[in-house]
């Protein structure tokens, strides 16, 4: 049987990334633009939170670190990697009006290698004499876990287990969903992903919401890759090691069919689905763990296919996702 | 009262249409910004003097004949893969899902030769590989065109679901087929009787892909160009509402590429798995499904500039990866390159179609409102 005192907080730390991602995506794709770069800018959010802790561990020895730099360091070089990323793909999607789905697949190449490149090779190019790069002292701020958690049994294991940045994760999506919905920022947000002409004769700065979007979007789904390394990795980077989670996130979108206050359960789900080959009972047949690994993008394919056959119209994409907006063509 | 208004400092005016010569000056101009970038990040990395850099990177990409021959199968490859997906792009389908039908082809392909390997004549065995192969390949391919046929599912996510599906189906098949056991891959398959091998032409093993990605990119130019097929592709492309109007099937139409490029992917597989790597991983695509969407967007869809466009992303990685070999540094150096030289490309698009106006500088700003 499923032990789901051990099984709950892992699906919920597989979750917590692709629920980052999927928040970020959401909002970016609420004002139009369909992101595929979200993977690339996790891997950056994630590099260059490494960068900047690396380069501050190495400066400072582990006892004099304090608290404040040492989370503060990585999340705000974290924040500007992937706000760099966003404004490249605005830029060039919304500025320029260049092809969305090429533009952020190549944001994908660039970000995976950008991470991978530096991954293995800032050890080199910083000049300094570790074996690999372990943020250890990093990763016990991050990590950090309220005192009495370990005191309440099961009750702490599933709900208080969890460094700082998971929490934040779910509080981000709930208060994206709440924008979303409830306020007039997020009607006009909504307003541009469905129908840029309209919002644009309303008098709403079309092109100052995709810019917003796209930049806050593409910094949330970067705290995604700097929660993966610094908190579910130990500190530890290797490369590849977050492989196509990025995708995942892609995936969840759709699963949530937007709402990001759903996101927060579907994202544990989508954890649970990642890992679930490991608990169940499959004996020696390796094989077929491959098998369950393809769960969460099946049952991605069938949520996007029953929403379509449903075709009901609160459940659909933003109507204009993927297209870009011209006031002249219109 | 008079409401000040100010005359924006650019505006943007479309272009009507540039004679190609000066489209490709553009191009060219933001290449060479490209290639300036390149060198700057790759000297910040190396602290190497830029032009030993571009040595490397040519030494790399066509140092010795045997380069010479990777970097003609690389192409090949990626041609093969840019010109099937360029079909469905055409017609405004975007088929992301290249690297799966690929991944299909190839397992079919794989399975061909394990399981019939020594059951049947090379020549039968041969035949029926490549109708597997491409019969696998446009399966995967027409799974999401029949439910954006049918429901106008969203064929951008469901084809790129479908990657991972594939790549998780043949992650199976190597475990099931490992050898030897344990090892965690399948191996060279049919080692000694080399059956399913397609055979070497002039005992270059690399040649028949070569050759079979020169035919298709003439075949799908004309199949785009000068048939009736391409013609409704083309027309479904540009307005779905048109296309119904003058009586073209557009559900037949989506169906029929979506086969076509399916199809083809499933081609480069075969290539892949009994032409030069007679074996199977679920990385055997290694992201150039991906890559293909930027070679075939960036030539315009058009199958002549697209051996350009993917020549220049094959000799870019390779040269880059023989950067990262030389100067100790990670392999994925080629993909922050191509990174690049794709974003500058993406943006002088903009140049071509568009024209930027400048505020005329002698004018006052009081003037431009009352005028």
């Amino acid at each position: 049987m499923l032990d789901l005192v051990s099984f709950i907080p892992r699906a919920v730390v597989q979750g917590i990334p692709l629920l980052y991602g999927s928040t970020g995506e959401t909002i970016t794709e609420k004002s139009g633009n369909l992101n595929l770069g979200i993977a690339g800018i996790m891997y950056v959010g994630a590099i260059c939170g490494v960068i900047g802790s690396f380069l501050y561990e190495q400066a400072v020895p582990a006892a004099e670190m304090v608290g404040v730099l040492a989370v503060g360091i990585p999340l705000l070089s974290c924040l500007a990697g992937s706000l760099l990323m966003g404004l490249l793909y605005c830029f060039l999607t919304v500025t320029l009006r260049a092809n969305q789905n090429v533009t952020g697949l190549a944001l994908t190449t660039f970000g995976v290698g950008f991470g991978n490149f530096f991954g293995g090779s800032l050890i080199k190019l910083s000049g300094s004499e570790v074996p690999s790069i372990a943020l250890s002292a990093t990763n016990g701020y991050f990590a950090r876990k309220l005192p009495f958690a370990s005191k309440l049994g099961w009750f702490g294991k599933i709900f208080l287990s969890y460094g700082f940045l998971a929490y934040l994760a779910v509080i981000i999506a709930l208060v994206a969903a709440y924008v979303l919905k409830r306020t007039r920022t997020g009607l006009h947000l909504r307003a541009v992903g469905e129908n840029p002409n309209t919002a644009d004769a309303a008098g709403i700065d079309v092109k100052k919401y995709k810019y917003l979007a796209t930049c806050i979007g593409s910094m949330i789904a970067g705290l995604g890759g700097l929660y993966y390394v610094m908190d579910y990795a130990s500190g530890v980077w290797s490369n590849d090691a977050f492989g196509d989670r990025g995708w995942l996130a892609i995936a969840l979108v759709i699963f949530t069919i937007w709402k990001p206050n759903w996101g927060v359960l579907s994202s544990f789900l989508f954890g649970g689905l990642y890992i679930l080959y490991i608990f169940l009972p499959t004996g020696t047949d390796l094989a077929v763990k491959e098998l369950y690994k393809m769960l969460p993008y099946v049952v991605t394919i069938i949520v996007l296919v029953i929403t379509s056959m449903r075709n009901k119209r609160e459940n659909q994409p933003p109507a204009s996702l993927g297209l870009a907006y011209f006031r002249e063509e219109r | 009262m008079h409401k000040q208004t100010r005359e924006p400092l650019v505006h943007i005016v479309k272009r009507d249409s540039l004679p190609w010569y000066r489209a490709w000056a553009i191009r060219a101009v933001a290449i060479v910004l490209a290639l300036l970038l390149c060198a700057i990040v790759t000297t910040l990395c190396t602290g190497e003097n830029p032009l030993q850099v571009y040595a490397t990177i040519l030494r790399g990409a066509v140092g010795t004949r045997r380069k010479v021959w990777i970097l003609l199968q690389d192409l090949a490859i990626l041609l093969c893969i840019s010109l099937a997906v360029t079909p469905a792009f055409k017609m405004r389908f975007w088929n992301i899902g290249a690297e799966g039908q690929t991944l299909a082809g190839a397992l079919a392909s794989a399975a061909c030769m394990l399981l019939l390997g020594d059951r049947l004549p090379n020549g039968v065995l041969l035949a029926l590989i490549c109708l597997a192969g491409i019969a696998a390949g446009a399966i995967w391919g027409v799974i999401p065109a029949v439910f954006k046929a049918r429901w106008n599912t969203n064929e951008t996510l469901f084809t790129l679901m479908m990657n991972y599906v594939a790549a998780q189906i043949v992650a199976y098949y190597v475990i099931v087929w490992e050898s030897p056991k344990g090892s965690g891959n399948v191996g060279i398959i049919n080692p000694t009787t080399e059956a399913g091998w397609f055979p070497q032409i002039g005992g270059n093993k690399y040649l028949l892909s070569v050759l079979v990605a020169a035919a298709l990119t003439i075949f799908v130019y004309f199949y785009l160009n000068y048939s009736k097929h391409g013609y409704e592709i083309a027309v479904v492309g540009e307005s779905e509402r048109t296309a119904r109007y003058v009586g073209i099937k557009v559900e037949r139409v989506v169906i029929r590429t979506m086969l076509l490029s399916g199809a083809l992917c499933g081609l480069a597989g075969v290539l892949l798995v009994a032409g030069t790597n007679h074996t199977i991983n679920s990385t055997l695509a290694g992201g150039q499904g991906f890559t293909a969407v930027m070679v075939s967007w960036l030539a315009k869809f058009n199958p002549i500039a697209m051996i350009f466009t993917s020549l220049l992303l094959v000799f870019m990685s390779r040269g880059a990866s023989e950067v990262s070999t030389v100067f100790g540094l990670n392999q994925s150096f080629s993909s922050i390159l191509t990174g690049i030289i794709i974003f500058f490309i993406i943006g002088c698009e903009f140049f071509i179609s568009y024209k930027l106006s400048f505020r005329k500088s002698g004018r006052k700003e009081g003037d431009a409102a009352n005028a």
